[in-house]
């Protein structure tokens, strides 16, 4: 599903990361500053690689060789950023029809309600950003990137702005999402429990480097 | 002291012609520019910021002659556009408008860039990963937040362009009925015995223009922060 074999210098750190998985949800799992984050934006295509090539499913999205670089908006990405990053001058509902409107696809209201529903956001509909709480406003983040039928789902952090309370309400959803929707996911944590819970396939960085890939078994306890 | 006369009627209303054609006409240039100042890294930038503010800080004379020198009938610029275009400048209200234009640009372009820059980039990438292109993230995030602090930098250059009155006199003159707006009028009418009445009715009537214009624009720039605190 997902083959990235890239380098990139960050400032001190250089970033030379090989990994391809078929698990429906892959951990990116490592200290703050390890390069997770910018590995996920490159996915994404909001920064370019030095050199190497990304591949989501069949397409090539990044091939440094032969400069091909797609854009964020022609990747078909969802991205769950860990500040919801919702627009604040649109309320939930135009915020979650967002996606499906930029790129032009048919209305389909079963899957807008079943999305609703699985979320519990159905009764925000008509607030503001301004007016949610953050788990809301993550829960919000999450179906507008879900409405625009992403082929590959990318989280970062998704929960690290929230507190224990929080997290337990929502780590819920993510397994419904890996279950019911069957959406492809990478999965940026630090945190092994959330990672083990959720991932197939975890990849686990230190210092801009795989220091281990496998199953969850590789997590620390 | 309230009855105001046919000619003080025709300086209002040109003087309100003149603000306006200026104003709508800088307003796509002055978001552009403003988009530019505020997004964008490219060589020269330091001296198109520098350029758009040579008017705020060059005697208003200066800038009327400069302008004078290219735009009237005689100059390459206004030459050309005469010639290919009939657009003439020179001793018309349209002049007056250019003038005003150039000279109220800085301040309509501040308040557009200030607004610009202080929407969260994050929101724009976001848009980008949900499918938006450039283009539509210009316009239905960047646009849509930014428009606050849009209107205001159109009152504000609205503003300073009623007021304007060195660069307008030197490009144009002071023609009534064409050329003559109030500050202009106001000029005529101090240098005329017993103007001062009149005077002090067009006194009366810009200050009360220029309030109203601040105060529009001081409502809209707290309508921006509350847009785009998504309250």
């Amino acid at each position: 599903m997902l083959d990235v074999d890239v380098t990139k210098q960050l400032g001190q750190l250089k970033l030379e990361v090989a990994f391809q998985s078929d698990s429906p949800v892959i951990g990116l799992f490592g200290p703050s500053g390890a390069g997770k984050s910018s590995i996920i934006n490159m996915i994404a295509g909001l920064s370019k690689p030095d050199r190497g090539t990304i591949k989501i499913g069949s397409e090539t999205v990044d091939d440094t060789a032969i400069g091909l670089h797609v854009p964020p908006h022609r990747r078909r990405i969802g991205y769950v950023f860990q500040d919801a990053r919702l627009f604040p001058h649109r309320n939930v509902s135009q915020n979650l029809d967002y996606g499906r409107r930029m790129n032009k696809l048919a209305p389909d209201p079963a899957h807008f309600e079943r999305i609703l529903n699985l979320l519990d956001i159905g009764h925000l509909k008509t607030r503001r950003p301004g007016q949610l709480s953050g788990g809301e406003r993550q829960r919000v983040a999450l179906g507008r990137a879900l409405l625009a039928k992403p082929r590959l789902l990318l989280m970062d952090e998704p929960l690290g702005a929230l507190d224990q309370e929080r997290k337990a309400e929502i780590l819920p959803y993510f397994e419904r999402l890996r279950d019911e929707e069957h959406v492809p996911m990478v999965y940026v944590s630090h945190d092994p429990d959330e990672t083990r819970r959720l991932a197939g396939h975890v990849v686990m960085l230190k210092h801009g480097r795989i220091a281990a890939q496998g199953g969850p078994e590789i997590l620390p306890p | 002291m309230f009855d105001i006369s046919a000619e003080e009627w025709t300086a209002i209303e040109l003087s309100l012609r003149v603000s306006v054609v200026a104003t709508l006409v800088s307003t796509p240039i002055g978001i552009a520019v403003a988009w530019l100042l505020a997004r964008r890294d490219f060589w020269g930038k330091a001296l198109l910021d520098a350029v758009i503010h040579l008017p705020l800080v060059l005697p208003p004379v200066v800038t009327g002659y400069l302008l004078l020198l290219s735009f009237g009938r005689k100059g390459p610029v206004g030459g050309f556009l005469d010639q290919y275009f009939g657009i003439v400048f020179s001793f018309r209200w349209t002049g007056a408008a250019l003038a005003c234009g150039v000279m109220s640009f800085p301040l309509l372009v501040r308040p557009m860039r200030l607004s610009i820059e202080a929407i969260d980039k994050r929101l724009e990438q976001a848009a980008g990963t949900l499918g938006a292109a450039p283009w539509q993230v210009f316009l239905t995030v960047t646009l849509p937040l930014a428009l606050p602090g849009i209107l205001a930098g159109m009152i504000m250059g609205f503003a300073k362009a009623l007021g304007e009155f060195g660069a307008t006199i030197t490009f144009v003159s002071n023609i009534p009925g064409e050329t003559q707006t109030i500050s202009s009028a106001i000029y005529s009418l101090i240098q005329t015995p017993e103007g001062d009445v009149a005077a002090l009715r067009l006194v009366i009537i810009s200050a009360i223009l220029a309030v109203a214009a601040l105060v529009a624009s001081e409502l809209f720039a707290r309508r921006a922060l509350r847009r785009i605190h998504g309250l």
